[in-house]
């Protein structure tokens, strides 16, 4: 069960958005800063954080979307991010992805059979005269009809739409995928059809999620562990329950405090935070979260805290725990 | 009514069945979708019609046998000006000759101009436009800066200067119009691409592991192919025309051979005293150039399954 699927250490990605006349880098947007987790086999990892905190760039790290500037993806123990294009290429079936937007994610100009095809064909992954019997099979699996698959995306709903996204991940058996807020573009009703989806199809084959989500009442249903992320780094990682019943990082406690329950008697303190996320062209100096943070140290301002273990299993960045 | 509804149902279920086994062909729907369109049927008839034209007048041509009313490059002086009558349909030229033979006569040759040259540029164009659009940085600076050094010439000059460079003649001067409007397409499809590329279902063709040349075939070129038809459908009067100016400059068809744009540039003079020597290659142009561009309207709409009629 603890079997580390993919072991990520000190991950950057910097967007460079200035150069001066000779292409040197004056300013860089550091969008992944130093990020350490891993993810472990058949587990499913929440990445929860507001907008613009990097989550949903660091899954595009992960299905090489984007190059790091820093650090290694070990997955399976080897290194992703020395290997070349066309070897990295050849992990791409490991690794797959659910897209954010069910409808920018799917060709307009295809079927939704080609769809789920092209991932098995440009593999090679089965004879051609078997692909169509996996496609219908994989229709199924995600609770859509073998006819449709001669229909284009625009004839279906979003949550239709995102059953194929989830059909095209699912088409290379991969061992991990990323899931980029694969419900927050649907309807509140759809959300929990497609959630459950999910949970079923990581039971019915083994699967490992990273799922990104920008809530966490989304991420309380479906993950194992949840890891907390705020201006590019990770503030805390912990057992789900744990993290739910014991949030030590302040920003945890506030993102939990936001939660609304479904009980007008229940009188529930909430935190509400000052100002805006700082930009990540120009972090505060010290604990990233000190410039909104509520029980901010003298020391917070000075000097970066370290992403630690408090109690098995719970990583926390604060000063506020020695 | 009742009954019949109810008489067979196993036929129904049946029928369902092999409407959900028979994926219908995408050139079938394609095709199926064109002919609802009546426009785009006219440009296909008249196209067709034009073809059939430039074909009888070439194979017969070809085996010496004359079935135009008269021979298009036989010039009768003592004729010349003579305006539309029952013997000359669309009277004669400054030379005598007959209007109506040298019109069926010059298809053979504006066709071929016109969508010869359009192939040129459209193939490199699109190409060009592709790589520097999808590869962006370098790649696209180079590429782009020498399309605009391009079009910082007018056209026209930079077609003579091609000529020449390769000598006179039509297979020349098809060769020099389609390498002037290339910047034409590639800057289209650059723009094309630069929007497209950046929807999600790009980074997903990449991310379950497509090479860079299928995913600009494959997931961006479809979405961009609507813009470069209709470029196209127009950029085939443009063809016609630049030939015409080449020829008026002694660089394209060579007299005497008849070619509408040729026709139309040598006629000029005349516009006001027999304007009939410039109406009727001027009718033929727009006829050939409105065929295609309805064809081309029908045919971007029956490519995107958006505009589809079900």
């Amino acid at each position: 069960m603890n079997e580390v699927l993919m072991d990520i250490q000190n991950l950057s990605k910097h967007f460079i958005i200035d150069t001066n006349f000779f292409g040197k880098p004056l300013t860089a947007l550091k969008a992944v800063d130093g990020v350490s987790f891993t993810i472990n086999k058949t587990e499913a990892f929440g990445l929860v954080g507001e907008s613009g905190c990097g989550k949903t760039t660091l899954g595009k790290i992960l299905v090489n979307l984007y190059r790091p500037t820093n650090g290694k993806i070990l997955f399976e123990g080897k290194d992703l991010t020395v290997l070349n294009e066309e070897k990295r290429r050849s992990y791409c079936k490991d690794i797959q992805m659910i897209f954010q937007d069910p409808y920018a994610s799917l060709n307009p100009r295809m079927t939704i059979g080609d769809i789920i095809a092209e991932p098995i064909v440009i593999n090679n992954l089965l004879p051609k005269n078997k692909v169509e019997e996996r496609v219908i099979y994989l229709l199924n699996c995600v609770g859509l009809a073998r006819h449709q698959r001669n229909r284009y995306p625009h004839e279906f709903s979003g949550g239709q739409r995102q059953r194929v996204g989830i059909a095209r991940a699912l088409a290379v058996e991969p061992k991990l995928i990323v899931c980029d807020e694969p419900v927050s573009a649907l309807d509140v009703s759809i959300q929990a059809q497609v959630l459950n989806l999910l949970s079923d199809l990581k039971e019915e084959f083994g699967l490992t999620y990273l799922f990104i989500a920008h809530g966490l009442n989304v991420v309380k249903h479906i993950s194992d562990r949840v890891g907390v992320m705020y201006l590019g780094k990770l503030v805390e990682i912990a057992p789900k329950k744990e993290l739910y019943a014991n949030p030590m990082h302040p920003y945890t406690q506030a993102l939990l405090s936001a939660i609304p329950v479904i009980n007008p008697e229940h009188k529930k303190e909430r935190i509400i935070l000052q100002g805006d996320v700082p930009s990540p062209i120009n972090p505060p100096a010290g604990c990233r979260f000190c410039s909104r943070c509520f029980k901010e140290l003298d020391e917070c301002k000075l000097n970066e805290p370290v992403f630690k273990e408090i109690s098995p299993g719970h990583f926390v960045a604060c000063h506020l725990y020695k | 009514m009742k009954t019949k509804d109810n008489s067979n149902p196993n036929e129904n279920s049946l029928q369902a069945a092999e409407y959900v086994e028979k994926p219908e062909s995408q050139l079938k729907v394609m095709w199926e979708t064109l002919r609802q369109n009546k426009a785009a049927v006219v440009g296909l008839i008249i196209i067709a019609f034009l073809v059939l034209i430039a074909l009888t007048v070439w194979v017969s041509e070809l085996m010496g046998k004359q079935i135009l009313p008269y021979d298009p490059n036989y010039s009768d002086m003592s004729n010349a000006f003579t305006p539309p009558n029952s013997t000359h349909w669309f009277g004669t030229d400054q030379l005598g000759r007959d209007m109506f033979s040298r019109i069926l006569d010059g298809t053979k040759i504006s066709l071929f101009v016109g969508v010869a040259a359009v192939a040129i540029s459209l193939t490199i164009g699109v190409i060009l436009g592709a790589i520097a659009g999808y590869r962006g940085g370098k790649t696209d600076t180079i590429i782009m800066r020498v399309m605009d050094m391009m079009l910082a010439i007018p056209s026209i000059l930079l077609a003579i200067a091609f000529m020449a460079a390769l000598g006179k003649g039509l297979d020349k001067a098809i060769i020099a119009i389609g390498l002037v409007s290339i910047p034409e397409y590639a800057r289209i499809v650059r723009g094309s691409i630069l929007s497209v590329k950046e929807n999600d279902f790009v980074q997903a063709a990449k991310v379950i592991g497509n090479k860079s040349s299928r995913i600009i075939y494959k997931h961006i070129l479809p979405n961009v192919i609507s813009v470069i038809v209709v470029r196209a459908t127009l950029g085939i009067s443009s063809a016609v025309l630049d030939t015409a100016a080449l020829g008026f400059l002694g660089l394209g068809v060579q007299p005497p051979f008849a070619e509408w744009g040729d026709m139309l540039g040598r006629a000029r003079g005349f516009i006001f005293t027999a304007p009939y020597t410039l109406i009727f290659p001027g009718i033929a142009i727009t006829i050939t150039v409105l065929a295609f561009n309805l064809l081309g309207d029908g045919l971007r709409d029956a490519i995107d399954p958006k505009s589809r009629i079900k």
